[in-house]
């Protein structure tokens, strides 16, 4: 996976509560056996109609957003199925980062398995972002080293996030062979281990 | 003796491999469930760094999802058809046992686990998939994963987890009369919401949890992810072992004997406590019909559809508009006059033996109302010949309904069967997410009982006042 320390990018403002992974990813396109592609069926029931025809009231469709890299959403982000399409679709899509006030735990670990960045940040916070990005051409960095969201006008943030998972991200390691250091450990569990 | 511990904190302290300051705990894993769409990449990810399933033994796949259930071999779908094929081809690779689409073991993934005894108190269970919760109702601690950790858990047998803070979801009092564990778990997310249990594990106590069948038990756990919680799990006593008692995949004789002791011993101490509590009273909770489109948007079927003026904020307003915009509803109106053109029975929340038994006697002697399609679909190839062992299926075929092969079926609509835009299903599975059940299709959660009865009348109508025919 790609490391990920300080991203700067366009922010695209998606202003509901609840965004469950069946939205981020629609099933029918959950049966493709590689983890490439995804992107354009990224909310897919919400951009476009029933024709295939982008719907004009869906606001990831104005041009405005075209090269988006930084999602803002409500609270419960990614809630329901545990589908790893849905972070593969937002990155294959070009979103490196998410922002949100708080995620369903599936899905934000989900993304630190894949090099997307998820930001909790209190609710004031996620207000002004949405708001200020409203307006053409809003950019934030975020700052994974030092845990800072901010922009070029007044705009700044901290979050947190659990130090494993900040290293993985930070360092883009390869979690299999991180296990794997610890498999005389494994070993010996398994010698142990009780079974009925 | 030591501090009382909770049945969570008692199964993590044993699974733990690892432990370092700062970190997520590396824990063992004792069941590994496959199915056919979150795993392809993680097999593929093996391959591509010329890795092992470390433990064959300790995992377990079938198909699911995607299958048929009108002839289990006829796959139209050429992409659903690969990717079954894939799972084939990847556990034969990797010398994975598989329950394929013709094998008598095949069906819904956590409907399986318990049934073939695969699923035990005090075990580790992961699935590339959220409802794995419904093994909890075995006192196993059982959570759904990712697909990179589904490729983590192949090369490992192990997965890094923080340490999760513990709930006590307690149920007081008695469920009454026609009111099921579908009725319960939908009160629960109805009254407390979509994330009360997000960073937590859950244990349901109380009276009304003892009183529940094993069937009724998994119902309760499976829907615990639509709470948001990371997992849901029963301590076991009497009810979970002679459930287990003869089962396939369980130990045998005095082995049995053993191992019911330990698990026995797994139940949550007395006085152990937990990070938070939360109160239900069974005695109050109605049947329910969920009217929007996450599980929490439910009421009693005999209340009224709510209205954007009930929100309590202007975010809440919003949600509601747009639910009720988007499920084609009249606010204010009672949930009993909305009309429905078909009914789902089935899915890992409600396709069991007992759910279908129940279905039918409602049914029996009854037809489906013309205006109605009706689907019942059994969880598990198993769960579909005894069904029509007992004449279920002849019951559910004279009042005319579909009678179908097993499978994921309407739950998600990744095969055939699909809702058209703009109708509405009473459904006994567990999501109402916009296009849950095919693009812009309406669903509304309910039990298998309610569901018997609206396929009959038409529209949502309270189970408790239903007449059942006497045989
Ligand atoms: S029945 Fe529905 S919820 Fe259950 S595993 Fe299948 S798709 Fe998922």
């Amino acid at each position: 996976m790609e490391p990920i320390r300080v991203h700067e990018g366009l922010v695209y403002p998606l202003n509901r509560s609840n965004i469950d992974t069946d939205q981020i990813i629609p099933k029918q396109f959950l049966k493709r056996i590689s983890r490439q592609g995804f992107g354009q069926f990224l909310f897919f029931n919400w951009r476009f109609n029933n024709d295939g025809e982008p719907r004009e009231d869906f606001s990831l469709n104005k041009p405005q957003y075209k090269d988006a890299s930084i999602l803002v959403a409500g609270e419960n982000f990614g809630c329901g199925s545990s589908r790893e399409h849905a972070p593969w679709a937002l990155q294959d899509f070009g979103f490196k980062v998410v922002i949100a006030p708080s995620f369903a735990d599936i899905f934000y670990n989900n993304c630190t398995k894949n090099g997307i960045l998820p930001v909790v940040l209190p609710e004031e916070k996620v207000q002004v972002l949405m708001e200020n990005a409203e307006t053409s051409g809003y950019r934030i960095h975020v700052d994974l080293e030092n845990k800072r969201v901010y922009d070029s006008n007044d705009f700044e943030a901290s979050f947190d996030l659990p130090e494993y998972q900040r290293e993985m991200l930070l360092n883009g390691w390869d979690e299999i062979a991180v296990t794997l250091t610890h498999e005389s450990k494994i070993d010996q569990f398994e010698d142990q281990r009780q079974v009925f | 003796m030591g501090k009382p511990k909770t049945i969570i904190e008692k199964i993590w302290d044993r699974h733990v491999v690892h432990q370092e300051e700062a970190k997520p705990d590396l824990l063992y894993i004792d069941l590994h469930l496959v199915h056919e769409v979150t795993s392809p990449q993680a097999f593929e990810g093996l391959r591509m760094k010329d890795r092992k399933v470390r433990r064959p033994d300790l995992t377990y796949a079938t198909m699911d999802h995607n299958v048929p259930t009108i002839h289990r071999n006829v796959i139209k779908d050429q992409v659903s058809k690969t990717q079954m094929d894939t799972l084939k081809k990847n556990c034969e690779e990797f010398n994975v046992p598989l329950a394929d689409i013709d094998h008598p073991d095949q069906g819904i993934v956590h409907v399986i686990g318990p049934e073939l005894g695969l699923t035990q108190p005090g075990k580790t269970i992961v699935c590339g998939d959220s409802h794995t919760s419904t093994h909890g109702a075995f006192g196993a601690l059982a959570f759904g994963i990712g697909t990179s950790e589904v490729e983590h858990v192949l090369a490992t047998q192990t997965i890094w987890q923080a340490k999760p803070k513990t709930l006590n979801v307690k149920v007081n009092g008695k469920l009454g009369k026609g009111v099921t564990a579908k009725d319960l778990i939908l009160a629960i997310i109805g009254k407390y919401g979509v994330k009360f249990g997000t960073g937590h594990v859950v244990e349901y106590t109380g009276e009304a949890i003892r009183s529940l069948s094993m069937e009724g038990r998994m119902t309760v756990c499976n829907m615990s992810i639509e709470g948001g919680a990371r997992a849901g799990l029963i301590s076991p006593d009497d009810t979970t072992i002679e459930f287990l008692r003869g089962r396939r995949h369980a130990p045998k004789g005095e082995e049995f004997e053993k191992a019911a002791e330990q698990w026995k011993s797994l139940a949550t101490d007395e006085g152990a406590s937990y990070d938070a509590t939360l109160e239900i009273n069974a005695d109050e909770v109605e049947p329910q019909v969920t009217w929007g489109t996450n599980p929490s948007m439910c009421i009693p079927v005999s209340a009224s559809i709510p209205t954007p003026d009930d929100a309590t904020s202007a975010n809440e307003k919003d949600e509601i508009t747009r639910a009720l915009n988007y499920m084609g509803l009249e606010a204010g109106k009672p949930i009993s006059s909305v009309n429905i053109e078909h009914v789902f029975i089935g899915s890992c929340t409600n396709s069991r033996l007992s759910d279908l038994r129940r279905a039918a006697d409602i049914v029996k002697g009854q037809k489906v109302n013309p205006s109605v399609r009706a689907l019942v679909v059994p969880g598990s190839h198993s769960v579909k010949i005894a069904a029509e062992q007992e004449g279920i299926d002849v019951i559910f075929k004279e009042a005319g309904f579909e009678w179908r092969e097993a499978g994921c079926s309407m739950c998600l609509a990744m095969n055939d069967d699909i809702v058209p835009p703009g109708e509405r299903c009473a459904s006994t599975s567990n999501r109402n997410f916009e296009g849950r059940q095919g693009t812009d299709a309406r669903t509304h959660l309910v039990s298998p009982e309610m569901a018997a009865a609206a396929a009959i009348e038409g529209h949502f109508v309270d189970v408790r006042k239903f007449t059942v025919p006497t045989a």
